[in-house]
């Protein structure tokens, strides 16, 4: 049901690089758990409302005060590449 | 002597520190030295003594508590049982955590998990599976394995884990202990990291229903800092009740009598627990639950939908190992494909197809549907009854190993315990009695799962109390009765 391409266009959205052997596997597994997944498609469900959230909760609001967040060299202790004080990234273009 | 403190359950301890019989440091210390021995790679961290500043006067003064190290705990390292958070040191605390402290616990270690919560038997660790203690060829169960593992195992008195699809409740009962899924909302998600955000919900492991209710209490309560959390209104009563009477419990057909895939050994423990219900005075019938079948299908869309975009942080910019790439894009991709392991790339995968365009409306859509229908299934059911009771897992502690080629069948683990979360509400599970698996082998522990409605858990700490008493069930891992 999932072929190769598809795999791999899916991995490409989500960032996520797959080993030839992954890309094989993942097109196998996907498609036996979609094909578990599809017998929801039998269901008559024309009319009936989506549920995102199980809790009815509208507009949690806190007054809109300045407070203190998390210093600097905090939030950046456990970056793998932090320099002047930010998060040093390779460029976007190669 | 050590071995008789770690026999206690919660109640007894606090009680004997509280009056003075029991000093905090002696026990912390029975506890330290029996996980820092963990046979059954339950503990991914222990702590040398007990936290700064704890032990304070609350009640659960002197506890110590295992806890899923998918809790952020300041300073100490936090890995979700994943690679990709390697080195990570979370630079504040859980809500979770930090309210067990305020009532007096301190955290006796960090325990192993599948990565990112994302499993039913505890294999998906990047730390090695953990072991049950009833048999160390078998499974945990999962997420919550090493949590679970360490409260059957006596390394500790009891934990916490969390609960996306049974991750609470599933090792629970394969370790023959208590563990429950509060109502979405009751405690605070702040520092507990993301899987699924709006199934995902933290609660107690223990050795009873009493320690379960001492745990919950301190745990449930509205948070500034997690906008969905509400706490439960009235708070969480101990539980007392010694009989059934006036309670109506209705049995889902479709996940007791006629659902597929349930060992004969839990059939026969179920039923004779049924029985049990009746004999302490609850009434009962059988009840449906019609899109409950339903139930995994859904939350296999919707829990790896949620977890694609949860796990969209891990990136190697913020913490955690990077790997090398020449651009940006190479870098993001070679990241994740060495931090990530097999299931949590298979769920992104899935969550990501599943939410992809031209599929959105045909899976994502449809999931949401089915989890409006199997939320009214549950109103319709309280209607009439006061509580579900079903099989908590189909199967017994499997052994390690045999479902780990077939995704779907691992899955199917969840079966009785995913539309619990769909629904929102809260669920239990607690020690029922012992089978053998089908096919033969050892005798081990079958949990029986009461649901009921929204913020019902005093009622249901209740109910479960007087059963609990009823079965006796007093066998504990490796010792026989």
């Amino acid at each position: 049901m999932i072929d190769r391409e598809q795999v791999l266009h899916v991995a490409r959205l989500a960032r996520l690089r797959l080993s030839e052997e992954e890309v094989e596997r993942m097109a196998t597994e996907l498609s036996g758990i979609l094909g578990h997944v599809e017998r929801i498609s039998s269901l008559d469900l024309d009319g009936v409302e989506p549920t995102a959230h199980v809790i009815e909760l509208q507009n949690v609001l806190r007054p809109d005060e300045p407070r203190p967040s998390l210093p600097r060299e905090r939030a950046l202790a456990s970056a793998p590449d932090p320099a002047e004080d930010s998060f040093r990234v390779p460029s976007p273009q190669a | 002597m050590a071995s008789e403190l770690l026999e206690l359950t919660v109640a007894r301890a606090a009680e004997r520190i509280r009056s003075g019989e029991l000093s905090a440091g002696e026990y912390f210390d029975a506890y330290r030295e029996a996980a820092a021995g963990d046979p059954l790679n339950a503990f991914l961290w222990t702590a040398e003594g007990p936290d700064e500043g704890g032990a304070g006067e609350g009640e659960l003064s002197g506890i110590p508590v295992a806890v899923k190290d998918i809790f952020c705990t300041e300073g100490v390292a936090t890995t979700a049982g994943s690679r990709i958070l390697e080195g990570y040191l979370p630079p504040y605390t859980s809500t979770a955590v930090k309210a067990l402290r305020e009532a007096g616990a301190s955290v006796l270690g960090k325990t192993n998990m599948d990565e990112f919560a994302m499993g039913s038997s505890n294999e998906n660790s990047a730390f090695g599976p953990v072991k049950n203690p009833w048999d160390h060829a078998r499974v945990p169960g999962g997420s919550s394995g090493g949590s679970a593992a360490a409260v059957a195992g006596r390394l500790a008195p009891c934990a916490i884990g969390t609960d996306t699809g049974g991750s609470i409740r599933q090792p629970a009962a394969l370790c023959g202990i208590v563990g429950m899924k509060p109502t979405y909302g009751a405690v605070s998600r702040y520092g507990e990291i993301a899987f699924a955000s709006s199934l995902d919900q933290c609660g107690p492991l223990t050795r009873d229903v009493t320690d379960c209710a001492l745990i919950l209490r301190a745990l449930e309560g509205r948070d500034p800092m997690d906008a969905t959390s509400v706490g439960i209104e009235g708070g969480v009563e101990l539980p007392s009740r010694e009989d059934l009477k006036g309670l109506r419990f209705g049995i889902p057909r479709e996940l007791a009598s006629d659902a597929e895939g349930i060992e004969r050994g839990v059939r026969g423990v179920f039923e004779s627990t049924v029985e049990l219900i009746e004999r302490l005075g609850g009434e009962l019938a059988e009840t449906e639950l019609p899109h409950a079948p339903h139930g995994i299908s859904a939350y296999y869309v919707l829990a790896p939908a949620e977890a694609s975009s949860n796990l969209a942080r891990y990136d190697g910019v913020r913490f955690g190992p990077r790997a090398d790439g020449d651009d940006l894009t190479e870098m993001y991709e070679r990241t994740r494909h060495d931090g990530f392991g097999d299931e949590v790339k298979r769920r992104i995968m899935l969550g990501t197809y599943a939410l992809s365009s031209g599929y959105y409306d045909a899976y994502y859509g449809r999931a949401q549907r089915v989890r409006t229908k199997i939320a009214e299934d549950f109103a319709r059911a309280f209607e009439s009854f006061d509580f579900v009771v079903t099989p908590t897992s189909p199967t017994v502690a499997f052994e390690l190993g045999a479902r780990t080629d077939d995704p779907l069948a691992m899955y199917m683990s969840d079966y009785c315990t995913v539309p619990m979360p769909l629904a929102g509400i809260p669920a239990i599970s607690i020690p029922a009695g012992l089978a053998e698996p089908d096919g033969g082998g050892p005798e081990l522990p079958v949990g029986l799962q009461i649901a009921g409605p929204a913020f019902s858990e005093s009622g249901m700490l209740d109910a479960a109390h007087a059963l609990e008493r009823a079965i006796g069930f007093d066998s504990v891992p490796g010792g026989g009765s």
